[in-house]
């Protein structure tokens, strides 16, 4: 999968997620740019990509998740 | 399977929640109540969730028709995630529901300790939603001395807000150590939990608790749908986030069942529905049903599902487009037809819309339309109704006629917390209701009618026995209710343990059979001596029998011989019950207020009260112990 097509699932994954259509989603993305993204809300967001992508991550996986730089890698590990 | 396949599926649905913010505050709840009833994951639900809370925060009143609930979920592990899945399973069912969520492990202190925020909040239900970890590490596994853990937090929450209590069963996430035969390793977590789970059921039950099985819905899904270890680990979460919204409808279906809200009366097409294939086209012979094909036997597993359902109180009704002569031809001469004639409440063939037909049903029945289950193969009728009915439960029926049963089932529409007898003698009485007609027409006049029925009316406090039926009632009575005041079962027993209170539940027998009990009345004195009724309803099955006559006489020499000199009636009017607005007045009370919803109160002085002639025997089974 095409980083450009991740990007962009991931964009509307973060709007309904976090209710925001304005959220731009880049690499560098991280807790801190989002509003409303805390922990409890980041097991939702996490959900919502494993669904949305029709994969599953780790508990180890669950734990490194800092920035959508690091979401976009693990979902290219997972679909490689 | 995290989906609720029996509601709608709308292609459009997010689209549509990001255009309800133009409208009307009033057109945006509307919407916001429509796409509660579609088929929805937890992430659309988290979002209708957030629009419904902004809205109410930006000061748009919930509708008046909402009834108001405050829930406390009370547990050992993380539960926020379970909140906006019960606020949305609430507005599904007409509840605007205020979730309470307890510090986790904290519910102890917060029901012994009389300044907590839990006392501040007030609940109307607590759910106690424990871990299976916490349920385990209680008493080491030992299930008598959990038991007795949960029956003395059970006692405190009800003592302490005359609440309803539900409790959720164990989730059995331990992995196995032996297998199959799992229960032979006494100190197995596993096996501990199932033995708990199957002590729960005579506990709860000795309590008067509900259960959330949750045990019974992870297995019917997958414990690993229902579950994940690592979010576990992670965040706390025993029951997995993508199931939240299904966890939600089911706390919501035991709440609806505690406010009398389930659904009562299934409204049943035929061709493709009852039977395969069409009546009027392929006659007797042609219709797919009965043994020896694959179809003919799965629409008689169904058919046997409803005889099933009818037994426990459902209310089965017929609403099909055919002639009657063909429509009744399977139920009467077809050999292998489960269903007769006799088990349908009220039999409607003909070619008029279904909408109009299921308004006569209802009326027929005299049970509203929101009590009503409309069962069709056809998309396009099932879309009509959900279109000019949207108070109707309308499931979206599966291709297959083997998994129509199934489909009822996991809508839950019929949810109970107990059955009681007059659920059981349902059909019995609407067949009897149809003798009566039958009388009614062969008599000339309405006096002679109403001595041939010799009429018995029985009457006896609230008490024990009669309280479920008595709830039931008091919730789900619309038209022939003075003041549409709705009360949960502890609320009842708050009243029948007031010294200030007068109850009355009425029963009437005639000729043609027991119509259990019809009337609910109550009201307490107040210090200036006016007995003030704050309850008055009756099923509209017994209208124009006197029975309203006979009550009133019960009233006023309950309220006489407790020493009242005034009765205070009160009408409050909703959009179904003018039917009883004259009452009060034609029983000699007097207006005495108005206010600005147009509530009237009314009063009788009780020395100007003329006892009303009635063709009713009286009799006191127990009476106003004083």
């Amino acid at each position: 999968m095409q980083d450009s097509i991740i990007y962009e699932k991931l964009t509307s994954v973060f709007h309904d997620v976090f209710d925001d259509k304005s959220i731009l989603v880049g690499p560098n993305t991280s807790a801190s740019d989002v509003e409303g993204w805390d922990s409890f809300n980041h097991i939702n967001l996490v959900l919502a990509i494993q669904e949305s992508f029709g994969v599953k991550f780790t508990s180890g996986e669950l734990e490194s998740m800092e920035s959508v730089g690091d979401i976009t890698s693990l979902i290219k590990k997972k679909l490689a | 399977m995290v989906e609720m396949t029996w509601l709608r599926n709308e292609p459009e649905w997010n689209v549509r929640l990001d255009a309800l913010s133009v409208d009307s505050p009033k057109e945006q709840w509307r919407g916001l109540l429509r796409l509660a009833t579609c088929r929805i994951d937890f992430v659309q639900t988290g979002k209708l969730d957030r629009a419904a809370q902004r809205l109410a925060k930006q000061g748009f009143p919930t509708p008046p028709d909402l009834k108001r609930v405050k829930l406390a979920l009370l547990g050992s592990s993380t539960l926020r995630h379970l909140i906006s899945g019960i606020r949305i399973a609430g507005l599904r069912r007409g509840f605007w529901v205020e979730v309470f969520e307890g510090d986790y492990g904290q519910y102890f202190q917060e029901l012994t300790n009389t300044q907590s925020a839990l006392y501040d909040f007030s609940p109307n239900v607590v759910c106690f939603a424990f871990d299976a970890e916490f349920l385990h590490s209680l008493s080491n596994g030992k299930t008598d001395a959990t038991l007795a853990h949960l029956r003395t937090i059970w006692k405190l929450a009800k003592g302490a807000f005359n609440c309803t209590v539900v409790q959720q069963t164990a989730l059995p996430v331990f992995p196995d150590l032996i297998g199959s035969n799992e229960h032979r390793l006494l100190d197995s977590p596993q096996a501990c939990l199932s033995s708990l789970n199957y002590a729960l059921r005579s506990a709860a039950d000795a309590e008067g608790v509900d259960l959330l099985a949750v045990d019974k819905y992870a297995a019917l899904d997958g414990m690993g749908i229902w579950h994940d270890a690592a979010l576990w680990h992670k965040s706390k979460q025993e029951v997995h986030p993508v199931v939240s919204h299904k966890y939600g409808e089911y706390v919501m279906r035991i709440v609806g069942a505690q406010y009398g809200r389930s659904s009562k009366c299934l409204v049943l097409d035929l061709d493709n529905t009852l039977w395969g294939g069409e009546i009027g086209d392929d006659g007797l012979q042609g219709i797919k049903l009965g043994y020896g094909s694959a179809v003919g036997e799965a629409y008689l597993a169904f058919q046997r599902y409803l005889l099933r359902l009818r037994d426990r109180g459902v209310v089965l009704t017929v609403c099909s487009k055919n002639d009657e002569v063909n429509a009744f031809q399977p139920f009467d001469e077809h050999p292998e037809m489960l269903l007769k004639r006799a088990d349908i409440a009220c039999f409607v063939a003909n070619w008029n819309d279904k909408v109009s037909n299921l308004r006569t049903i209802a009326k027929t029945l005299n049970l509203g339309t929101d009590a009503m289950v409309f069962v069709d193969d056809n998309p396009f009728e099932r879309n009509l109704v959900r279109e000019h009915m949207p108070e109707v439960a309308v499931p979206e029926m599966p291709e297959d006629p083997a998994l129509y049963a199934q489909i009822l089932s996991d809508a839950g529409y019929f949810e109970a917390i107990g059955i009681t007898q007059e659920d059981r003698d349902r059909v019995t009485q609407y067949r009897a209701n149809r003798e009566r007609e039958i009388l009614k027409d062969s008599v000339t006049d309405i006096s002679s009618y109403l001595i041939e029925l010799r009429m018995e009316l029985s009457w006896r406090p609230f008490d024990e026995t009669n309280l479920k039926r008595i709830v039931q009632l008091i919730n789900k009575t619309n038209q022939f209710n003075l003041t549409a005041r709705r009360y949960s079962e502890a609320e009842v027993k708050a009243i029948m343990a007031n010294p200030y209170a007068l109850t009355w539940s009425v029963r009437l027998k005639d000729r043609f059979g027991d119509n259990g009990i019809i009337a609910v009345v109550f009201g307490k004195l107040n210090i200036e001596k006016d007995f003030e009724l704050e309850t008055w309803l009756m099923s509209c099955r017994v209208l124009g029998r006197q029975v309203e006559d006979a009550c009133m006489n019960l009233v006023a020499k309950g309220a006489q011989d407790i020493g009242a000199r005034r009765i205070v009636g009160e009408y409050r009017p909703t959009s179904k019950n003018s039917m009883v607005r004259d009452m009060y007045p034609r029983f000699g009370f007097k207006l005495a207020e108005t206010d600005a919803e147009g509530n009237l109160k009314l009063v009788l002085e009780l020395k100007d009260y003329n006892v009303r002639k009635t063709f009713i025997m009286i009799s006191e089974e127990l009476s106003h112990a004083r």
